[in-house]
């Protein structure tokens, strides 16, 4: 079984390996960063596409943030006990609803309506694309918070409740500060599963590469880029900046986990008075 | 904080948090409502008789039997690939591995769990790149580079949730087996994987589901729009998630369109399916081992 996991490890940075290797061999990496791509002219500057990521990315978040706090405290709090229980069920059930059946019923749904009503381009734009991405990251998120705001010591909860608190004070005052580094994880991990997202973004965000100037516009992502150009054609340089893109989402993707590590070793002063409370539970 | 502000803000939430609920509901319902006419054997089979399709007689073209039979195969493969290595990894990672190991693994697993779905597929297919550089010949995207793709993409879940799992077991049940003299192994398989077991297949049910709707995975390692029938191994497949996509943006009637709707319907209920399958699993068999 040791053996076996061994294995594993180095099939796992064998593959790391695979993926960085052509930049490597390449060695133009850092004339990546400029902004114009145009295979014609010999440019392939990848930064449209990390914009794009990013402004899809916060824009999900933003969306999708209140959202999720919303259901969150509803489904902790607020809510009578037999919706609590349906809520988090259908939250579950949320998150394992196929991607691909978002962006389907979205172009065939709410492209239209961004159409007629709200930017009256194609329809297909950045702001589209991250209204999908909110709801399709929002579960990720309601999960964390719900564990996070059920975690808040036991006595706490007790000592509040009889001091005459309200649900809403309770929630504003003990719940949402005490929880707050789940809070933060969960969002961390919203925006690696917003970032890492690609078929939203291929299917609503327009895929265009020029910089976009408002969020009404169509945009690319890294993501949709690496599946446009692979399904394009296996040349050359254009080839090439697929693995940047790669290696990029990679990076972010070990900086976002590192930093929830570092958050959950800060929680863990928490995590003592945790115990102490589950042990003091009938 | 005075009254007023109060409700608002639970008001607020009470908005925001029926959101959810809300698009959750009208994504059924315009599934239903779009796709629920075209729902009948003629989607899955066409005009082929349906036990001529199954048993191989006859060839599907315009149906959905071809895109089914491809994802159920690339799930098997996924799983048979996959498994025997996420339990074990998940027994050594919460039994045998000390605390730095624990903590390395750990994060890389972490790490593997959070890599965007298509950067494992971007390894997949440079490994088939690779491939093609050392034996020249025909190895370009296929079913097994897909599979292997996939199962590294469920292997952090299933290690995960076979840790969490074990790691959840009291130390009073697991200290009797040894004081009875099992040995670690026999305690482990006899015991300790036993007494947990609802909740690894609950895990492994979940991973089944993710295998399932992947798609930027099977995009860049071997799906294609129009492969056929099924056949080897070494060769490119049709999937139900990529058909999907290919007809969102590639449609030119609207008989292909309708098709489209119902196969996002058939998809959607596969989903829905298997999570009330783990959700029973957990259910029924906590049930049983409670009593």
């Amino acid at each position: 079984m040791a053996m076996g996991s061994g294995l594993l490890l180095i099939a796992i940075l064998c593959m790391m390996a695979v993926l960085g290797w052509p930049l490597v061999e390449n060695g133009r990496f850092f004339a990546l960063f400029s902004t114009t791509w145009s295979p014609h002219a010999q440019a392939y500057g990848i930064l449209p596409m990390i914009l794009g990521s990013l402004r899809i990315t916060v824009l999900a978040l933003l969306f999708s943030l209140p959202m999720s706090i919303g259901t969150a405290c509803l489904a902790e709090l607020l809510a009578p006990r037999p919706l609590r229980r349906l809520l988090l069920v259908t939250i579950r059930f949320m998150a394992g609803v196929p991607t691909v059946v978002y962006g389907f019923v979205a172009v065939f749904l709410l492209v239209p309506l961004m159409r007629e009503y709200l930017i009256f381009g194609s329809g297909f734009s950045i702001l589209t694309a991250s209204l999908v991405l909110a709801v399709l990251i929002a579960p990720t998120m309601i999960i964390f918070f719900v564990n996070g705001l059920q975690s808040v010591p036991r006595s706490y909860c007790h000592a509040v409740d009889s001091l005459g608190a309200r649900p809403m004070q309770k929630l504003i005052y003990l719940l949402l500060p005490q929880a707050y580094p789940s809070l933060l994880i969960g969002v961390i991990l919203g925006l690696g599963r917003a970032m890492g997202d690609t078929l939203i973004s291929l299917m609503l965000a327009g895929n265009s590469v020029a910089l976009p100037e408002s969020v009404a516009e169509s945009g690319r992502t890294l993501t949709a880029h690496i599946a446009l150009v692979i399904a394009a054609d296996f040349s050359s340089m254009e080839f090439t900046t697929i693995f940047a893109c790669g290696l990029i989402l990679s990076l972010f993707t070990v900086c976002l986990i590192v930093s929830i590590r570092l958050l959950d070793r800060f929680g863990t002063r928490g995590a003592q008075h945790r115990e102490m409370s589950t042990e003091s539970r009938p | 904080m005075n009254r007023a502000t109060e409700r608002g803000l639970t008001l607020l939430c009470w908005l925001c948090g029926l959101l959810p609920l809300a698009i959750l509901c009208i994504v059924i319902c315009y599934l239903l409502v779009r796709g629920g006419s075209s729902l009948n054997l003629a989607l899955i089979f066409d005009r082929v008789p349906a036990m001529d399709a199954l048993l191989g007689h006859q060839q599907v073209f315009d149906g959905l039997f071809p895109a089914l039979c491809g994802t159920t195969m690339l799930v098997l493969l996924t799983l048979a690939l996959a498994l025997i290595p996420g339990l074990c990894g998940g027994i050594y990672l919460a039994e045998y591995a000390s605390p730095l190991e624990r903590r390395i693994l750990g994060l890389l697993f972490d790490i593997i769990a959070g890599l965007p779905s298509i950067v494992i597929g971007l390894a997949g297919f440079s490994l088939s790149i690779l491939l093609h550089r050392l034996f020249p010949g025909r190895f370009g995207p296929c079913m097994l580079l897909s599979a292997m793709a996939l199962a590294f993409l469920i292997l952090p879940y299933l290690v995960r949730s076979t840790q969490a799992a074990l790691n959840s077991i009291p130390q009073s049940l697991r200290i009797t087996g040894p004081a009875l003299g099992a040995s670690k192994l026999q305690n482990i398989l006899l015991v300790l994987l036993p007494s947990r077991i609802q909740d690894i297949i609950g895990g492994i049910i979940l991973a089944i589901g993710r295998a399932a709707e992947d798609t930027a995975v099977i995009m860049l390692t071997g799906a294609v729009a129009s492969a056929g029938m099924f056949r080897s191994l070494l060769d490119q497949y049709e999937a139900l998630p990529f058909y999907i996509y290919y007809i969102s943006s590639q449609y030119t009637d609207a008989e292909e369109l309708q098709r489209g709707f119902g196969a996002a319907l058939v998809l959607f209920t596969l989903c829905g399916l298997i999570f009330l399958l783990a959700l029973l699993v957990e259910q029924g068999f906590s049930r049983r081992w409670k009593r």
